[in-house]
């Protein structure tokens, strides 16, 4: 029956979160933050430490309740609608969760029993890498092992929307590639996803959409190319003969661009580097008989924009 | 896995079946539990077989296992829905366990449902265990077992509420600290294995308004004297469910 839904679903909002305000005593966690979550999309929310996000997805997730704004998810309200909401949602929190004393697949299969159509449990655990671990009480996991496990306990329910607190925090690189497979693969098969990260690079690779939060605020949001391409300018390098004049080279280039020297025989020209602009250079090294050599484009990454957004002194 | 494997399908399982797969978890938690069998099982078992055997303590007239079984029974119930329950939810809530269930199709009702559902079962165990044992050793209980059931289920739901209590507001270690400390004095000061008329007048009846001397007084009166339903001692274990359970309630934190 709950199938029926998904078609008038489609084009709404899952997640909708208007000027939420969050405090804890008289320390302010969220401030006013907005945040809209495409259905069928994988959106990422960044920021450093202490900056909201925890407090945002929880509160999404029905623990914390807003002192004030509106939240809604899947069109409920996630305190007052709690049992109606709990059952269409997959949660993965930052750490524990699970018996200390209780195997991987028993606390697995414990999870899919509170489900109606639960996903097949030997599957997933085998999916997951955990097949070696069945047996194996959770405080005898490792880190990576856990985290696993949490995912897995997110998903088996089959969720329409996934809440993933940090999900690779804290795994190998392997680990950390397979969990991003399996995001894609959700994705793919139309659950929407809500995860927060501290890695831009998971960002870059997971998500269609991406909010940066600071102080409890969004500060940024868009794909990933569209915050690349609003950062800073690109940058385009090359070596060769010193002592250019680069007076005519500026000349030929379009508005707003600019060259320098800043080194004997390093050369810089920032602006919107295209391949015209990357034409121009080279057709006047041609001219003034000089072969530009290491010539390479600097893309922005999401990394660079997050760091220009939020500044480089480190957060408590 | 193939394509559509994840595709959504939500849904809650039944509540019956949400509950009876929470019950099964929790007692199977607790029976794999060496400390928790230690507290439940061994000390009970060890102190009836001990207590009886040998004349340590002067029990008043009669064979001393008409004095000690019922006494061993009242334990038995505190120390698994008293100190057993305390420690595993505080330490459900300190790893984050509750938290999880939280934001599953369970709700929190359900859930201490389970919970009780959990207690009750490995009472049963217990008690089936305590009284093969206590027959052994030439038990001759009396009175009506409908009496000694509901001063069970009495005491059952007074201990649980203090246990939740201290799980829901104390720090996880300070809960196992606490409810271990509370287990050892009221084994000694409870008529569990000391009769009452032991200790001074004033401190006697300070001492009889304890849960697990109503308990024990309670299940005495009926199984070695078989006096018919003592309602003193069950108003006792009342009083006690209506101010645990109540601020249990009310101040539980589930984080």
């Amino acid at each position: 029956m709950p199938c029926l839904d998904f078609p008038a679903m489609e084009n709404e909002p899952v997640v909708q979160v208007t000027g939420l305000v969050k405090r804890y005593g008289t320390k302010t966690a969220v401030n006013g933050l907005d945040l809209v979550v495409r259905a069928g999309a994988v959106t990422a929310v960044l920021g450093p430490n202490g900056a909201g996000k925890t407090t945002t997805i929880e509160t999404c997730e029905g623990y914390r309740r807003p002192d004030a704004g509106i939240v809604r998810v899947l069109g409920l309200d996630p305190v007052a609608d709690a049992d109606r909401l709990r059952p269409r949602i997959g949660v993965m929190l930052q750490s524990g969760g699970v018996y200390s004393g209780a195997r991987a697949a028993e606390m697995l299969r414990h999870m899919a029993k509170l489900h109606a159509h639960p996903l097949d449990v030997d599957a997933l655990i085998e999916r997951l890498g955990l097949g070696d671990c069945g047996r194996t009480s959770y405080r005898r996991l490792s880190g990576g092992q856990q985290q696993r496990l949490s995912l897995a306990m997110a998903v088996v329910g089959r969720p329409e929307l996934l809440f993933l607190d940090e999900p690779t925090a804290g795994l190998d690189p392997q680990a950390r590639r397979a969990t991003w497979e399996l995001v894609r693969e959700l994705r793919a098969d139309g659950v929407s996803v809500v995860l927060t990260t501290h890695f831009m690079d998971e960002a870059e690779a997971l998500a269609d959409d991406v909010a940066i939060i600071d102080a409890g605020r969004v500060i940024a949001r868009g794909t990933p190319e569209e915050l690349c391409r609003g950062g800073a300018e690109n940058t385009l390098r090359f070596t060769g003969r010193p002592g250019l004049d680069l007076g005519s080279l500026v000349k030929a280039l379009p508005d707003g661009s600019g060259a320098a020297e800043p080194l004997a025989g390093t050369y810089r020209i920032t602006g919107s580097v295209d391949p015209q602009l990357l034409a121009t250079v080279t057709s006047w090294c041609a001219q003034h008989g000089v072969m530009p050599e290491g010539i390479s484009v600097e893309r922005h990454t999401l990394e660079d924009v997050f760091l220009e957004l939020t500044g480089k002194e480190l957060r408590a | 896995m193939s394509a559509g494997t994840y595709t959504p399908r939500p849904g809650a399982a039944p509540l019956p079946r949400m509950i009876a797969a929470q019950t099964a978890l929790e007692t199977r938690m607790l029976l794999r539990n060496g400390e928790q069998l230690l507290l439940t099982v061994i000390i009970p078992a060890l102190l009836l077989v001990l207590f009886s055997a040998v004349d340590i303590v002067d029990t008043g007239a009669g064979a001393s296992v008409d004095f000690l079984a019922p006494g061993v029974l009242a334990l038995a119930v505190m120390s698994t829905a008293f100190t057993g329950q305390a420690i595993a939810t505080g330490f459900e809530r300190r790893y984050g366990v509750l938290k999880r269930l939280g934001a599953s199709p369970l709700p929190r009702w359900a859930l201490m449902t389970a919970k009780t559902l959990s207690v009750l079962v490995t009472e049963v165990l217990q008690i089936v265990l305590l009284t093969v044992i206590a027959f052994a050793l030439g038990w001759s209980p009396h009175g009506n077992p409908l009496a000694v059931l509901l001063l069970l289920v009495l005491g059952t739901a007074a201990f649980s509420g203090l246990g939740l209590l201290m799980a829901g507001t104390l720090k996880a270690e300070a809960t196992l600290a606490a409810a271990n400390l509370v287990f050892l004095l009221l084994l000694v000061g409870g008529g569990v294995i000391v009769p009452l008329d032991k200790f001074p007048d004033a401190v006697r009846s300070a001492l009889e308004l304890l849960p697990v001397s109503a308990l024990s007084e309670g299940l005495r009166d009926v199984l070695q004297h078989g006096a018919p339903m003592p309602w003193g001692h069950a108003a006792i274990l009342v009083v006690w469910a209506v101010l645990g359970l109540g601020a249990a309630a009310r101040f539980f934190r589930w984080e």
